[in-house]
């Protein structure tokens, strides 16, 4: 397996560095640091993919630019702080890094990350499910 | 000791109106001597974003379940839980949450099949303490411990296995799902495909009324007049019926085992909270396909 990139990796050991119910509130960090949509995407609900496979409607975009960095763009309700947090955990650790190391990033990294304990096993497949829609639209943006 | 009951005139319609209290009511008992407030809800984070004042956080995934086994936590691991969050044997509890209670529901559920006597929910839940403009708070959790005995957990009355099921059959039996679920043109609840199953549809002669329809737009529980439109008159309940409901892991249905055990009144009314999970998967179990109930199997 390749090694995570460098941000994700340092999510994950700060998670790990912490007792199980100290993880809740650094992923309730990453829920409120969820950024709010870029204004040419605000008024544009319908370029958004849901991914069905999270509890809570969380809507997905992803943007491969010219220079083949990935942009992760994700909107979810406050009443869905879990949720929130999974995408933002997401949208942060892939941040910046180019396609091919977005889909080389291990499918079941957010088994890996500490939380299943915290938040229970059902409640991490989300994120998983979140995981792989990113991957799939950026092949989709590939290969268009 | 318990806490005087909520006599608010829209719960007096119910056969035990003790069950439910309204926002009007627990703000002005909040602080309570012999009353702790649960939160227990769908998202593991939201009582962290907020919170009524003085209530703890019990989460049916991480602290109900036993993280080994598909069961609920003993009796040893409930004492030490609720004692833990200052809840005493003869404490009130009162039990709200997001999604119109429905992991709420759930909580008192599993309270109750420790024989906790006196627990209740807050009509609304979240949703509608919200609505009103009621006040959360973020202070941390700080609940007093206080002993909670160990007391044996008695399953029969209120839960269903798979064999009892098997042998409950010809008896009503709610399907609290999706249409969708119930027919089954998916095996997955929409939105929830992580918790599929190997086969799809419901169990032979099982009666579709989805769990949300007991609950109004604002997530309150609807009136008697029409919970007893939806229940004997679309399901054909009755009085002195045996009833087994379930739906996917049983969380539903316990939105569903509360309306008619507490608000309805009927006795004998049991959860499977195997549930599709269980039932879609089990091996020479009877499944029908389709929009309709179907017939009760013959004994196999």
């Amino acid at each position: 397996m390749t090694d995570l990139p460098e941000q994700l990796a340092e999510i994950r050991d700060d998670f790990l560095g912490l007792a199980v119910k100290e993880r809740l509130q650094l992923l309730l960090e990453f829920s409120n640091e969820l950024p709010a949509l870029p204004e040419r995407y605000a008024d544009h609900p319908d370029l958004f993919e849901r991914v069905e496979e999270c509890q809570s409607p969380v809507f997905i975009f992803v943007e491969v630019d010219d220079a083949n960095i990935v942009h992760i763009f994700a909107m979810a309700p406050k009443e869905a702080p879990t949720t929130r947090g999974f995408a933002s955990i997401l949208a942060q650790g892939l941040a910046g890094l180019s396609a091919d190391e977005v889909l080389a990033v291990a499918d079941d990294f957010p088994q890996g990350l500490g939380l299943t304990e915290a938040v229970s096993p059902l409640r991490i497949r989300g994120m998983t499910a979140m995981l792989a829609r990113i991957k799939r639209q950026v092949r989709e943006k590939l290969s268009s | 000791m318990a806490v005087e009951v909520d006599t608010a005139a829209q719960f007096s319609q119910f056969a035990h109106p003790e069950r439910l209290v309204s926002g009007e009511w627990l703000e002005a008992h909040l602080g309570t001597p012999g009353l702790v407030v649960v939160e227990s809800d769908e998202d593991v984070l939201l009582y962290e974003t907020g919170h009524i004042p003085t209530a703890v956080k019990i989460d049916w995934h991480t602290d109900l379940n036993d993280p080994v086994e598909r069961d609920y936590i003993d009796s040893a691991a409930f004492a030490k839980l609720l004692g833990s969050k200052g809840i005493a044997r003869d404490t009130t509890v009162v039990i709200y949450g997001d999604k119109n209670n429905w992991w709420a529901a759930y909580a008192l559920w599993v309270f109750t099949l420790f024989g906790h006597e006196d627990v209740r929910l807050l009509d609304g839940g979240r949703a509608k303490w919200e609505a009103d403009g009621r006040a959360y708070t973020t202070d941390p959790e700080s609940a007093t411990a206080v002993d909670y005995p160990v007391v044996e957990r008695n399953d029969a009355p209120i839960r269903a296995y798979k064999d009892d099921v098997l042998a409950h059959l010809g008896n009503p039996l709610i399907d609290v799902r999706s249409p969708e679920e119930f027919s089954g043109e998916r095996t997955t609840a929409p939105a929830y495909p992580e918790e599929g199953t190997l086969r799809a549809g419901h169990i032979p002669s099982a009666v579709n009324i989805p769990w949300a329809k007991a609950a109004a737009e604002d997530g309150t529980f609807r009136p008697l007049d029409q919970l007893n439109a939806l229940y004997r008159d679309e399901a054909g309940l009755k009085d002195g019926d045996s009833i087994v409901a379930y739906c996917r892991i049983g969380e539903r249905s316990s939105h569903t085992w509360f309306v008619l055990t507490h608000l309805l009144g009927f006795e004998g009314v049991r959860n499977y909270d195997g549930s599709w999970t269980e039932w879609g998967s089990a091996v020479r179990v009877p499944i029908v396909k389709g929009a309709e109930p179907g017939d009760v199997p013959a004994a196999r």
